[in-house]
């Protein structure tokens, strides 16, 4: 970019579009909802990540992605902040993502209402499963291949499949 | 007032890092692949804690200060960390009432911790605690899976009580630089009532209250076990402690 031409936050949210998240490519990370805010003054442009999990490996990697992404456009004036509040929810998952999953083999979370509850074997949730649409899906596993996902299987088909877990 | 911020801080951050150092020695030994990928999962979401903790403990302290500096060399007379966390895993058993009787804590204190002045402290327990909800129902149904299971498996969990329990009065014993800062007679009740309801279910008895509760490590004077985490955790940094990934 020309050095007089002023960036827009427009065009750094367009940038953050195409930065995938490491460890499920499929998603953007506009998908997921982890870029909170975009703020540019006199050209300095600092973006607000905030993390799925606490122990997300994941969020050094992005940092470093959104400054490639943005270096390989010009922009060099770059501060990447994390703020933990208010805590990431999947609600904030675009409907685009939630497609994009459920094409990739991953069952996209639920609504609000089936966030996880302290109580022993509390009724479990309705999962379907992505590959033939079956509710007649039994979880596996709370805890699956990353910190956001869990386990299932699919009565009727037999697929074992991953499910991006309400949060 | 800011020393206690720092010690509470530094405290709260402690348990986190040794309970998930702790869990993380079952990576690739856990019964079955499925429990084996959650311990690790658990163990990630307390190294995620404590990271955040620590983080904000070295901003307070200013200086050279940082989360590695914090972690990776203080000694264990610098450790605030309960004595519960530092336990041995031992059986299965004694690995899920561990993890069963401290996440039960943890969620009453950091539900709590969401309420506070501290805007950074609450924000980090607003995060933690969605965590903590699954490692509180996984725990649970453990619990009650092994004590309402076999003869085996109820005689384990029994004895795992007995070993366990007198580590967990001093979860509700405030220090010094905790006065201030939580209330944790209001937890104690809350924790009790957890307790004895998964136990209910369980068909555990819950230890009687006069039980004599070994403390300590809050402040710093800790088992034997803490010094040989520290060595496996610390020896790389110490070693080369230019070292960088």
């Amino acid at each position: 970019m020309t050095g007089t031409e002023k960036i827009s936050i427009e065009k750094i949210w367009s940038i953050l579009k195409n930065v995938c998240d490491p460890e499920v490519p499929v998603l953007t990370i506009i998908d997921l909802g982890i870029v909170r805010n975009v703020r540019v003054e006199d050209n300095k442009v600092e973006i607000t990540i905030t993390p799925t999990y606490s122990g997300c490996p994941a969020m050094d990697v992005i940092s470093m992605n959104i400054r490639m992404a943005l270096l390989q456009e010009g922009i060099t004036d770059i501060s990447i902040k994390q703020n933990l509040s208010p805590a990431w929810t999947t609600d904030w998952m675009t409907e685009e993502g939630k497609q994009k999953l459920k094409a990739y083999g991953i069952a996209p979370p639920q609504y609000k209402q089936a966030v996880c509850e302290p109580e022993a074997f509390a009724k479990e949730e309705a999962i379907q499963c992505p590959l033939c649409n079956s509710y007649n899906t039994r979880l596996v596993s709370q805890f699956g291949s990353t910190a956001c996902k869990a386990l299932y299987q699919c009565n009727d088909c037999k697929e074992p499949f991953d499910y991006f877990k309400c949060h | 007032m800011k020393e206690n911020l720092i010690n509470y801080t530094i405290h709260l951050a402690d348990n986190a890092l040794i309970m998930g150092q702790r869990l993380s020695e079952w990576c690739g030994h856990g019964p079955i692949l499925e429990q084996d990928i959650a311990l690790s999962n658990i163990a990630l979401d307390y190294v995620g804690q404590a990271r955040n903790l620590y983080q904000y403990a070295a901003e307070l302290m200013g200086g050279d200060v940082t989360e590695d500096s914090l972690a990776y060399f203080r000694n264990d007379r610098d450790y605030k960390n309960n004595l519960l966390v530092e336990l041995p895993n031992g059986d299965w058993a004694q690995t899920v009432l561990k993890e069963f009787l401290f996440s039960a804590y943890q969620f009453y204190l950091y539900q709590q911790l969401t309420q506070s002045k501290d805007e950074r402290i609450a924000a980090i327990a607003e995060k933690s605690l969605k965590e903590v909800t699954y490692h509180l129902k996984w725990s649970s149904e453990w619990v009650i899976r092994l004590g309402d299971g076999t003869e085996e498996s109820k005689s384990r969990m029994e004895k795992a009580i007995d070993e366990i329990w007198m580590f967990t009065g001093e979860l509700f014993e405030a220090s010094e630089y905790e006065k201030e800062l939580i209330d944790l007679n209001s937890i104690k009740d809350k924790w009790n009532e957890k307790i004895a309801a998964v136990f209910n279910e369980a068909t555990l008895n819950v230890p009687e209250n006069k039980t004599w509760h070994q403390t300590g490590g809050k402040k710093g004077v800790h088992t034997e076990h803490l010094g040989y985490i520290l060595a496996e955790m610390q020896v790389l940094p110490r070693t080369y402690p230019d070292a960088t990934w």
